[in-house]
């Protein structure tokens, strides 16, 4: 028992240093690797895509790496102008963004195209967290309600622009914040009664037609099953034929016969269920879990306040993210443009998550920090 | 400094507490979503696998038709009549080509393709999908063929395609007994459809539109076969998984003798007309020509609408007509059938003699009918009523026997019925009866109608199909085959225990027989064959002509039929009517006369001058030429035929010298 908390306290000091939280970084490597796997298959089996998505990987890794040294609560001086800083470039991105697939997302800046919501999803769990935690918990209703409206400010400039995947990322990264803070059940399930009544508003008013399209074919893609039931019924077709085993890496005929759409981005768990069938999406889903679990572990022994809640909310985020791609490409949820996380090919998205599993690496190991 | 005033206040355990219990309910959140997550992939990839492994399967699995090759068709000694011979079309694959314009001028120079057609290519390419050939010029001559060919690494993704298409070597020769095949048309799909083999036909593109090509069209046609692909999203297809080979049809082996047929369009030429030649034994159709015939290859690719209005012209005199089928007043040529009848129904004997002055008077009216020779026969009996065909004789016969009694007797030799060959165009002529005129013209039957019935005119057609059953019925003494075209067929059957060794399986045709005619006395059968023997061999017979010189031992009968109603003792001159008008010649024949081996009849339309003897006769007589060759047949019963001194009676004299010679 002795040597080995020795070997521990060897090994520990040795990650502490590098500020390397090694559980995490295990399973992030593996979905990782499996997701090079996946992607060399979608796309083609081109080394070109594999070596494209290899690169952006290592540009991960190492943000992870440098955004892991850095403490922690060094985050909370910067949380306020960033966040108003965001606040701004999301209006920019209304006003004068780039359009791309239909929506204005990017904004450019003449040497760089840079997406600023990809950034928020980031910052604002660190400005939550920054504001709740300047109060006792559990926060009152009247700074509950100060930090909804900071939730919702940048959630509706996104919605905008419009990006229903990531401005629902951004909400659910404020309100995670919000409910571990210990916000009543009381005003949950107000809030819950309040979102549910405003559902119709949003379908009235707020949501575009093609936004509309997408629920409705959610709700029956067979109906036009040429159009835009297309995605939906083919991801489905292609998970199902996976069966228990899976038709074999490379042998997903859905995939390598081209007839399911967006397979290397959004649809890439269809391509991996399909190849390696039940067993490899249980084994997906318990890599992903592990992730999860060490992430809240790091957030219940974080030692403040602040700490902990951006732990958790960066966690669970991390977890809406495996949810909503995987309920929206197996027909459970309506397809919003969310990528499988670490899994995907697409360069922004990966960056973001790995700078915020840099950050959870930092609050895992920057523990001898001033209160 | 306030921050670190508030947090000093903080129940930092409490706060803890908080956290981890609600980090705890997140966490078994998680655990559901998940579990949720992995309960629908379960559904999806467990309990619904069956039902999507289909679906995906249906997604990028297609069955590809395969055509299978048509049956081949043969004559009666394996000359090759229809076949399926590879036409050449040019095709293209666009996403090959890197700039089609150019590609496209550049062939076009090289295979003379006009500038016209090459806009109309550019703008069908355009159209269709990129990685599936696009036929851009069928039907490439040889000469084009091999141009293409040495000019072809210059071209990357134009290439020449091979596609099996029926080919008739002998052209209008065998037309009318073959008929042609021609492209599926809406209205033979929908009748594929309702015979529930539109997927037997797939892949097909030609079916039999005519003759024996239409009534053998399941028989030549064969089952399709599959090849199972794999398809991307596209529809390319990306590799073959398996392939099941088409059953090509089975080859057909006909009676017909492509020889005879050659000789029939040759003593037909410039005529209109049709000989058919039977098998008697067996119904065997030897030869079936109708003149003029036309190129069914010409339908085979389509048929242009200048070609087919030229063969719809007057002047071609009507070429689709099949004359072999069709309805002729048989005229003389039934003589020996009525005479048959008036024996069987005891109303002649042969010794029964009857007075001929030249004409015939029904008792009571004016009108007398003349016979066709002016001064008359004299005295006429059985025999000689054949030999010399004397319409008064068959006048008076008809008279007595009534319509009634010689259309049911003619009934049975198959006049005004479908002779059942096997080809569908055939007309069932018209054997006039009391019930028929009535039915067909509200009218009641006149005698006068009866004596013309006598002599073959009036209503009564046949067919020459019709009538060399007849005779062939006649010769068989009353023993009814069906005509028929075909002989075999022949189907490759494969070895299912060693692949690739194949066996023949040849299936020979069923002979269809009829209920025989019965005669009351059968010795009427042997005295209407030796009248018609007599008529082609006694000299000075109508039919003598005929046949004299030949080896072999023939009998016959001719018949002259008008087509237009000549007045009462009007002279007919067939010089001076028009063409049109002029009679037809009819003939019949069989040979040898012991045991008949063959069956002629010929009829040809309006002919210039002299009858049946003339014009008809000489037809069969090439025919059956050809069909003895050098073979001498003749009758071994030296006391039949005591006064003609033809080859027949030289050749006995021959025999006998022979016999003696060498004793």
């Amino acid at each position: 028992m002795r040597s080995t908390g020795q070997d521990q306290q060897k090994q520990r000091t040795l990650w502490q240093r590098l500020h390397i939280d090694l559980p995490l970084l295990s399973g992030i490597l593996i979905l990782m690797t499996l997701g090079a796997f996946v992607v060399y298959s979608a796309g083609g089996q081109e080394s070109a895509i594999l070596i494209r998505h290899a690169k952006r990987i290592g540009v991960a890794l190492v943000v992870m790496f440098f955004v892991a040294q850095i403490p922690p609560l060094a985050y909370r001086k910067w949380a306020v102008p960033v966040f108003v800083i965001g606040l701004m470039l999301l209006t920019a991105v209304l006003l004068f963004g780039h359009v791309g697939k239909g929506a204005q997302r990017w904004l450019d800046l003449g040497f760089t195209k840079f997406q600023p919501s990809e950034i928020m999803k980031l910052v604002v769990p660190i400005m939550i967290a920054w504001y709740v935690s300047q109060y006792n918990l559990p926060t009152k209703i009247s700074n509950i309600l100060i930090a909804f409206i900071l939730v919702l400010l940048p959630t509706l400039l996104i919605a905008r622009q419009p990006d229903l995947g990531t401005s629902l990322l951004i909400a659910s990264s404020g309100i995670f914040v919000i409910f571990l803070a210990g916000a009543s059940w009381k005003l949950i399930g107000t809030c819950t009664a309040l979102l549910s009544a405003f559902a119709p508003i949003l379908w009235m008013f707020l949501m575009k037609p093609y936004q509309k399209q997408r629920v409705l074919t959610f709700l029956n893609p067979e109906q036009d099953p040429l159009g835009s039931g297309y995605h939906i019924i083919q991801s489905k077709i292609a998970i199902g034929s996976g069966g228990l085993q899976g038709k074999g890496w490379l042998q997903g005929t859905q995939s390598q016969l081209e007839f399911l759409p967006e397979r290397h981005t959004d649809f890439i768990f269809a391509v991996f269920s399909e190849e390696f069938g039940l067993v490899g999406v249980g084994l997906l889903l318990t890599v992903y879990l592990a992730i999860v679990m060490r992430g809240l572990w790091i957030a219940v022994n974080a030692q403040h306040a602040f700490t902990k809640l951006l732990a958790g909310s960066l966690t669970l985020t991390f977890f809406v993210y495996v949810f909503v791609n995987i309920g929206m490409v197996s027909g459970l949820l309506p397809v919003v443009g969310v990528p499988l996380p670490l899994v995907s090919y697409g360069g922004t998205s990966m960056v973001t998550l790995m700078a915020g599993f840099g950050m959870l690496m930092a609050i895992s190991t920057h523990r001898r920090f001033h209160v | 400094m306030a921050l670190k005033k508030r947090v000093a206040i903080r129940n930092q355990s409490a706060e803890a507490n908080l956290f981890a219990r609600r980090t705890f309910i997140t966490f078994i959140g998680v655990l559901v979503l998940s579990i949720i997550l992995f309960t629908n992939i379960y559904d999806l990839e467990v309990n619904s696998y069956q039902k999507y492994q289909t679906r995906s399967n249906s997604n990028r699995i297609k069955l590809l038709p395969v055509a299978p090759n048509r049956g081949l068709i043969y004559d009666r000694n394996g000359v090759l009549l229809a076949d399926n011979k590879p036409v050449y079309s040019l095709e293209v694959i666009p996403e090959q080509v890197d700039d089609i314009t150019v590609s496209l001028k550049a062939i076009s120079q090289l295979l003379d393709i006009s500038q016209e057609k090459q806009n109309k290519l550019l703008k069908a390419i355009k159209s269709k999908r990129r990685f599936k050939p696009i036929e851009l010029y069928s039907r490439l001559s040889e000469q084009q063929v091999s141009l293409f060919s040495v000019n072809q690494h210059k071209f990357p993704g134009f290439f020449i395609d091979a596609r099996l298409k029926r080919y008739y070597p002998f052209a209008d020769l065998t037309t009318h007994s073959l008929g042609y095949v021609a492209r599926i048309n809406r209205k033979d799909s929908i009748k594929l459809d309702q015979q529930g083999l539109a997927e037997n036909y797939a892949a097909t593109r030609n079916i039999g539109k005519l003759g024996l090509e239409k009534y053998y069209q399941e028989t030549l046609h064969g089952t399709i076969g599959h090849q199972e692909v794999e398809i991307n999203n596209q529809g390319r297809v990306i590799r073959t998984l398996d392939f099941t080979p088409p059953i090509p049809g089975k080859d057909l082996t006909l009676t017909l003798d492509i020889e005879l047929q050659m000789i029939a369009k040759r003593a037909l030429s410039g005529k209109r007309g049709a000989v058919v030649a039977i098998d008697p034994r067996d119904g065997g159709v030897l030869a079936m020509y109708s003149n003029p015939s036309f190129d069914g290859n010409l339908f085979v690719h389509g048929i242009s609408s200048k070609k087919y209005k030229k063969l719809l012209d007057p002047k071609s005199n009507k070429p689709l007509l099949n004359r072999a089928v069709q309805g002729y007043p048989p005229a003389s040529t039934i003589k020996p059938l009525l005479a048959l009848t008036g024996l069987e129904e005891g109303i002649i004997t042969p010794e029964t003699e009857i007075y001929d002055p030249g004409f015939y008077q029904l008792p009571g009216i004016e009108t007398k009918r003349r016979d066709w020779k002016r001064w008359g026969h004299g005295k006429v009996n059985l025999t000689k009523s054949l030999e010399q065909s004397c319409n008064i004789y068959y006048y008076d016969l008809a008279y007595k026997l009534g319509i009634t009694r010689i259309s049911k007797m003619m009934e049975k030799f198959g006049f005004g019925e479908y002779t059942g060959i096997d080809i569908h165009e055939e007309s069932r002529a018209i054997m006039p009866s009391v019930e028929w005129k009535r039915a067909r013209y509200n009218q009641n039957w006149y005698t006068g109608e009866t004596l013309s019935v006598g002599i073959g005119q009036s209503f009564w057609t046949v067919t020459p199909l019709q009538l060399s059953q007849a005779v062939s019925i006649l010769v068989n003494k009353g023993e009814i085959k069906v005509p028929h075209l075909l002989k075999a067929t022949k189907e490759v059957i494969a070895d299912p225990k060693s692949e690739g060794s194949q066996e023949q399986l040849i299936t020979e045709y069923e002979i269809d027989e009829k209920p025989p005619i019965v005669l009351s006395d059968k010795k009427s059968w042997e005295i209407v064959l030796d009248g018609l023997h007599n008529t082609v061999q006694k000299l000075g017979a109508t039919g003598y002509n005929a046949f004299k010189g030949s080896k072999y031992d023939a009998a016959g009968k001719t018949g002259s039929a008008q087509t237009a109603n000549i007045a009462q003792d009007e002279k007919y001159d067939a010089k001076k009517v028009k063409e049109n008008k002029r009679d037809n010649a009819m003939f019949i024949a069989f040979a040898p006369f012991e045991s008949p081996e063959i069956v002629v009849a010929v009829a040809i339309e309006n002919v210039a001058e002299g009858g049946g003897g003339a014009n008809a006769a000489p037809v069969a007589r090439q025919i059956m030429d050809q069909y003895f060759g050098d073979r001498e047949i003749v009758s071994t019963d030296k006391s039949k035929h005591p006064l003609h001194d033809n080859v027949y009676q030289q050749n006995i004299k021959k025999e006998l010298n022979k016999a003696t010679g060498t004793q």
